[in-house]
């Protein structure tokens, strides 16, 4: 038998309050107890830090339907190779994940030729349409992880309370796109002085904020779980902050690019730096910052968008919303919340990134407990790199990020004891 | 030594004053072609230039058709009915096949902001910019800031009111950016919807009340005022607008003798501006339009004809 152990590495594992320099034993799959003298292999791992494997609760691998965007197979080399080792996956794909039938498909598909673990979700509404409940039953039973539209919103409040409360009966958390229809229109941009500048159509802070303020409500109201994906603005860390001080079972995740761009970027006209929600204001970053330092938003994600060069490459008001990240989201966290802005230590930064989104999801997954499934990530924390989007493994190239420099990234990535990715 | 250096103009915002200096210079030289009776110079002869219109205009497009016969370029002109954009080819196809039929020059009209910066970085030809949805239109900006040029002798110091919707309006973009560069102190007039208290960030004053700023204007330049589908919740409709806002006979009285009344066109007669108004001698609505054919011939020769002024 195959007994791993990974020497004299800095061992973080947040779920367990542990940080010290130690040796990580594997076997079978499993983190096991040390013991010494029975290691078949060994993975020399001094000055590099031994991380429970990453997780990503925010992922679209655009199968079924889109794998001219992207696979499971090359979306999860993706996520292997930014360190993560689960993905968690959206489920506006063609058809939408509203059925069983479609999250036994992505099952099967990502058993197949996944490389890291694919955790699935199911749409709130039937076609994400925001008007009837999908059959949430038999989306537990084949599987899912949690309920989001997300790319789209439910607008009419009556639909998302019973959305809540029905999920209730499983388990399952709603994870909801803050967006306001009616407030934010035909937006493509934050709106602000650039939007006037550039003559685009602005989308609002209070578009998010009304419907984060709205999800605070029902929460409180159903005592129920409500997790608000990739939060934008300053207003809604304010919303979530008073909430959670409460006690309303209200959570927030942030996205790389809303802490390390502006919407000044938008001024060449350049449709890698459209998403949505959009890049926002100074002001909202340092809001955003300061709600992950202080514990409001709980979880750090990309919403890794992948789309043809063709698809981005047109009108930028034609352009579909979304950007890549997998590759990127760690070291854009961990240079600017870490390493620059010390907003954080490393051991929370993994945190947000583990213990907490298996805490949410109620993953088996984020720790490095004996027992628990070897997903491991190997971090270089002081490793300075330069990201090359020709080199990414992704299918789609559509990244903000292109020849940008951070300092610290993952080195080797393994699943189950095994070695999905390295740095070569 | 020359000021310009681009082989596009795709907006206002990017050029430096030097650079809206020469075009004005450039284009007073060529103001007087038009004055003569052999109305033609052979500046660009050979050239070709498409004017590729993806949104309807009449008049812009004339202008620039009339602009490059008088430099004896070939135009052609191509609109969204008659291209194939409606039938799923991308913009940028269909500019690469501009471009391989050698067109020299395009001058684009496009509902999206930002569409002719987007050709610019990717074709070798000039690309003008005719209007980029609510960003720019920087040959009508050029022409208003021509006008006021040549009726004052200066721009800097001049209190310019630009009155109506802001928020949608691309000529009010290009003309803010230039007379901005250029020193002029601009005021934005009109209702609190679409002339947002924000725009003060661009360098601009915000009024909401015409009526304050009539006394000290230099120059009134009125836009088109539309109570369209996408309108309707900005405004109540168009009798509380020239209540509020409207250039009306009495308002006309309290100006400046000097003050110059401004219009891109077309003119809704009795909205933004009353019909007698507009045929005041303070008007000087179709001069900007003669001026229109100086300064997108300025451009077109900057962009694809080389430097320097004309002998």
């Amino acid at each position: 038998m195959k007994i791993t152990r990974i020497a004299n590495g800095r061992v973080i594992d947040p779920a367990n309050q542990r940080d010290e320099v130690a040796d990580l034993w594997l076997a079978d799959g499993k983190i096991i107890a040390p013991q010494p003298g029975t290691e078949t292999e060994t993975i020399d791992a001094a000055n590099i830090v031994v991380a429970p494997g990453l997780i990503d609760i925010h992922v679209h691998l655009r199968e079924p339907g889109q794998s001219h965007k992207e696979t499971i197979a090359s979306g999860t080399r993706a996520a292997a190779a930014g360190g993560f080792t689960s993905v968690v996956v959206m489920p506006n794909t063609s058809p939408t994940a509203d059925s069983a039938a479609t999250i036994t498909w992505i099952k099967e598909k990502a058993a197949n030729s996944a490389c890291v673990n694919v955790f699935t979700t199911g749409a709130i509404t039937k076609g994400l349409k925001g008007e009837e409940l999908a059959p949430y039953g038999s989306l537990f039973n084949a599987g899912v992880v949690a309920l989001t539209d997300d790319g789209r919103c439910v607008q009419n409040h009556e639909v998302m309370r019973r959305a809540v409360e029905y999920a209730r009966m499983f388990g399952l958390t709603v994870m909801d796109h803050c967006q306001d229809y009616s407030l934010v229109g035909d937006g493509i941009m934050h709106e602000g002085e650039w939007s006037l500048r550039l003559g685009l159509p602005g989308w609002p802070r209070a578009g998010e904020e009304m419907i984060v303020a709205r999800n605070i409500l029902l929460a409180e109201l159903l005592d129920s779980p409500i997790h608000c994906q990739h939060i934008s603005s300053g207003g809604s860390v304010r919303l979530i902050r008073e909430a959670r001080a409460r006690g309303v079972k209200i959570s927030g995740e942030v996205c790389p690019h809303h802490i390390a761009l502006t919407d000044a970027e938008l001024a060449a006209f350049d449709s890698n730096f459209k998403m949505n929600p959009p890049l926002r204001a100074l002001e909202d970053i340092e809001a955003i910052i300061e709600g992950i330092a202080d514990g409001t938003l709980t979880i750090l994600c990309s919403d890794h968008a992948p789309h043809a060069a063709y698809e981005k490459e047109v009108e930028i008001d034609h352009a579909p919303f979304g950007i890549t990240g997998l590759e990127t989201q760690f070291a854009t966290f961990h240079d600017i919340l870490v390493h620059k802005r010390r907003a954080i230590d490393l051991p929370r930064l993994i945190a947000l990134y583990t213990s907490e989104p298996a805490k949410l999801l109620k993953l088996d997954r984020g720790t490095l407990s004996p027992g628990a499934p070897a997903d491991i990530t190997l971090i270089d924390p002081n490793l300075d790199w330069t990201f090359d989007k020709n080199a990414s493994l992704s299918i789609s190239k559509n990244t903000p990020f292109h020849g940008h420099t951070w300092r610290g990234r993952a080195v080797r990535t393994m699943v189950s004891g095994e070695t999905v990715w390295s740095l070569s | 030594m020359t000021a310009w250096t681009r082989k596009d103009l795709t907006g206002l915002d990017e050029l430096t004053a030097e650079e809206i200096i020469f075009l004005l210079d450039t284009a007073r030289a060529f103001k007087g072609v038009g004055e003569r009776s052999l109305k033609k110079v052979p500046a660009l002869r050979g050239k070709t230039l498409v004017n590729f219109f993806v949104e309807p205009s009449t008049r812009t497009r004339t202008s620039f058709e009339v602009a490059a016969m008088r430099l004896s370029a070939d135009v052609v002109n191509i609109s969204a009915t008659a291209s194939s954009l409606q039938k799923g080819e991308t913009l940028k196809d269909t500019a690469l096949n501009l471009q391989a039929l050698h067109a020299d020059i395009i001058v684009l009209r496009h509902s999206s902001p930002g569409s002719s910066k987007f050709l610019a970085e990717r074709l070798d030809s000039s690309i003008i910019n005719a209007g980029d949805g609510a960003h720019e239109h920087p040959t009508q900006g050029l022409l208003d800031i021509f006008t006021i040029r040549e009726k004052f002798g200066k721009i800097e110091g001049l209190n310019i009111a630009i009155v109506g919707d802001i928020l949608f309006s691309r000529v009010a973009r290009s003309n803010i950016f230039g007379l901005l560069k250029l020193g002029a102190k601009v005021t934005l007039v009109g209702p609190s919807t679409l002339v947002p208290k924000r725009f003060e960030k661009l360098g601009v004053r915000v009024s909401h009340r015409i009526d304050e700023i009539l006394a000290e204007a230099d120059v009134v330049n009125l836009l088109r005022i539309q109570h369209e589908r996408q309108r309707k919740e900005y405004f109540p409709g168009l009798g509380e607008y020239v209540a509020l806002f409207g250039l009306t006979k009495a308002r006309a009285e309290k100006l400046k003798p000097s003050c110059l009344i401004m219009h891109p066109g077309p003119i809704n007669r009795g909205v933004e501006i009353d019909s007698e108004v507009a045929d005041g001698k303070q008007s000087v609505i179709l001069e900007q339009v003669t001026n229109g054919i100086a300064v997108r011939m300025a451009v077109l020769y900057a962009c694809a004809g080389g430097a320097g002024l004309p002998s």
